[in-house]
């Protein structure tokens, strides 16, 4: 079999098997916070609401796709495919068990956050094109916080990248074969959570969206599979988030091995550690009210980043010793 | 032409492509959207020069901090006025003579060049022993650690200078 015949078809499973998470991690969502707020959640579509997903995404496909008459077409177009593409290309590196990822490149971590950092445009992008004031101001919010936010994940990350000496995500996994990295950065785990929540635009940092006052934010204007595809973005966004915290400090497809736990495969264990963190998303969404727009900017410029500086200091300093 | 020629006939036609096409649109959003593209290209032209880490920081430095910045101030301002003047103004002669002659100019003296330089110890499997990270932090803060310093001093100044004509009190 040819290589690029292999890619591909490694391609179009992951490819494939992210659509069936988001399909189904937005289920989850509903029925985790259902529980939460003691509600069911979905009950109707199929045994307790699993069909639910498939039934709304065969609504999102058959609805009117409405462009405002004043918008910037082409840009209003692609903007929504610029975040899913960023979305689903930041998968190719990320290393699922020994030896599988689509693309082994050594400036993994970077890749991640250039392509993260290249999404934060399909928000934006929206947010001008819809020539409407909550689309506007949406698309505004959204550019500061993903600024702000981007220094301090990628100043967390550095920490990790020092202790592994490798910017490389099997490596990096490979480097926490004794110990995870989880202890050693706690403070770096703590703002790279945090972080993540900003980029991926999920509560309690949701405010490009936040509906109690924007109506829907960058999302106001969109109908149909466009708002569809704005969708998948965001829980695509949040899968891929959820791996890279998993590689970095949490040893990513490595699990216990001892008794019958050696023998399970290490997709299960990464997969149960990125199902970890989504629920650690629903739970935060669940608890915490969203912040005001100044104190968002106050956390990450005088919390988060000084933190992950302080953090580099130390893990340099303890290296050296 | 071989293969990897075409690659960087590609990227260079794109890139010159790509810098008129940003320069002569008329919504400046456009302008910074075709700048991303731009970018994009330039940083396939690093890695394309095995320069992988160079590449990455091109995309989440420029794609990802200065152009969303432009982006952001292009959104704060008025320009309902830019979208109706004219790009090209009655001087164009003039500049596209002088453009075609400094053009010519540089054609010559890189044409002029038979001579290479020396090749120095960074080669491309001297990089890659130790991967492009490592040689270039190394680099970086042994050879030209003052310049590397003095670059972000002056980085300092110019960040306290804005801070200081945008809040008249502190």
């Amino acid at each position: 079999m040819p290589e690029w015949l292999w890619i591909f078809i490694k391609v179009f499973i992951v490819v494939n098997v992210l659509m069936l998470h988001v399909a189904y991690v937005v289920y989850f969502e509903r029925k985790v916070i259902g529980h939460m707020q003691a509600r069911l959640g979905p009950m109707r579509v199929g045994w307790h609401g699993l069909l639910q997903p498939i039934a709304d995404g065969i609504k999102l496909f058959f609805k009117e796709d409405i462009i405002p008459s004043n918008a910037d077409k082409p840009i209003f177009y692609i903007a929504p495919i610029i975040g899913l593409l960023a979305a689903i290309g930041s998968l190719a590196v990320i290393p699922m068990w020994e030896g599988f990822s689509i693309a082994d490149i050594n400036i993994g971590i970077l890749y991640i956050l250039a392509l993260s950092s290249v999404g934060s445009y399909s928000v934006i992008l929206a947010g001008w094109a819809s020539n409407s004031k909550y689309s506007f101001l949406g698309g505004l919010r959204s550019s500061a916080q993903v600024i702000s936010y981007e220094i301090a994940m990628g100043l967390s990350l550095v920490g990790v990248m020092m202790m592994a000496g490798s910017a490389n995500l099997s490596d990096i996994v490979r480097a926490q074969s004794e110990q995870w990295f989880l202890l050693p950065q706690i403070v770096a785990f703590f703002v790279f959570l945090m972080a993540a929540l900003a980029e991926t635009n999920r509560a309690p940092f949701d405010l490009p969206e936040a509906e109690t006052e924007l109506v829907a934010g960058y999302a106001t204007e969109y109908s149909g599979i466009r708002f569809g595809l704005f969708f998948m973005a965001e829980y695509a966004g949040m899968f891929v988030m959820s791996a890279l915290a998993v590689i970095c400090f949490l040893g990513g497809w490595s699990g216990p091995d001892f008794w019958i736990f050696a023998r399970v495969p290490g997709i299960v264990w990464f997969l149960l550690k990125v199902y970890a963190f989504i629920f650690f998303y629903f739970w935060v969404r669940a608890t915490l009210p969203r912040y005001r727009y100044d104190q968002l900017m106050g956390l990450g410029w005088k919390l988060f980043i000084p933190l992950a500086l302080a953090n580099i200091i130390f893990t340099g300093l303890i290296k050296l010793l | 032409m071989t293969a990897p020629q075409w690659f960087f006939a590609y990227f260079a036609g794109m890139i010159t492509l790509l810098s008129v096409v940003m320069i002569t649109r008329r919504n400046p959003v456009h302008g910074v959207l075709w700048m991303l593209v731009l970018f994009v290209h330039i940083a396939g032209l690093y890695l394309f020069l095995n320069a992988e880490f160079l590449a990455a920081i091109q995309i989440i430095v420029y794609a990802g901090a200065i152009l969303v910045l432009f982006l952001f101030v292009i959104m704060l301002l008025n320009l309902k006025k830019e979208l109706t003047v004219r790009k090209v103004q009655k001087h164009w002669v003039l500049g596209a003579a002088i453009g075609v002659i400094f053009a010519l100019f540089v054609v010559t003296v890189v044409a002029g060049i038979t001579v290479l330089p020396p090749l120095g110890e960074y080669s491309i499997e001297a990089i890659r022993s130790e991967g492009s990270i490592m040689t270039l932090g190394k680099v970086m803060y042994t050879k030209y650690l003052l310049p590397f310093e003095i670059a972000s001093l002056v980085l300092l100044v110019a960040i306290v200078g804005a801070v200081v004509l945008a809040k008249k009190r502190i």
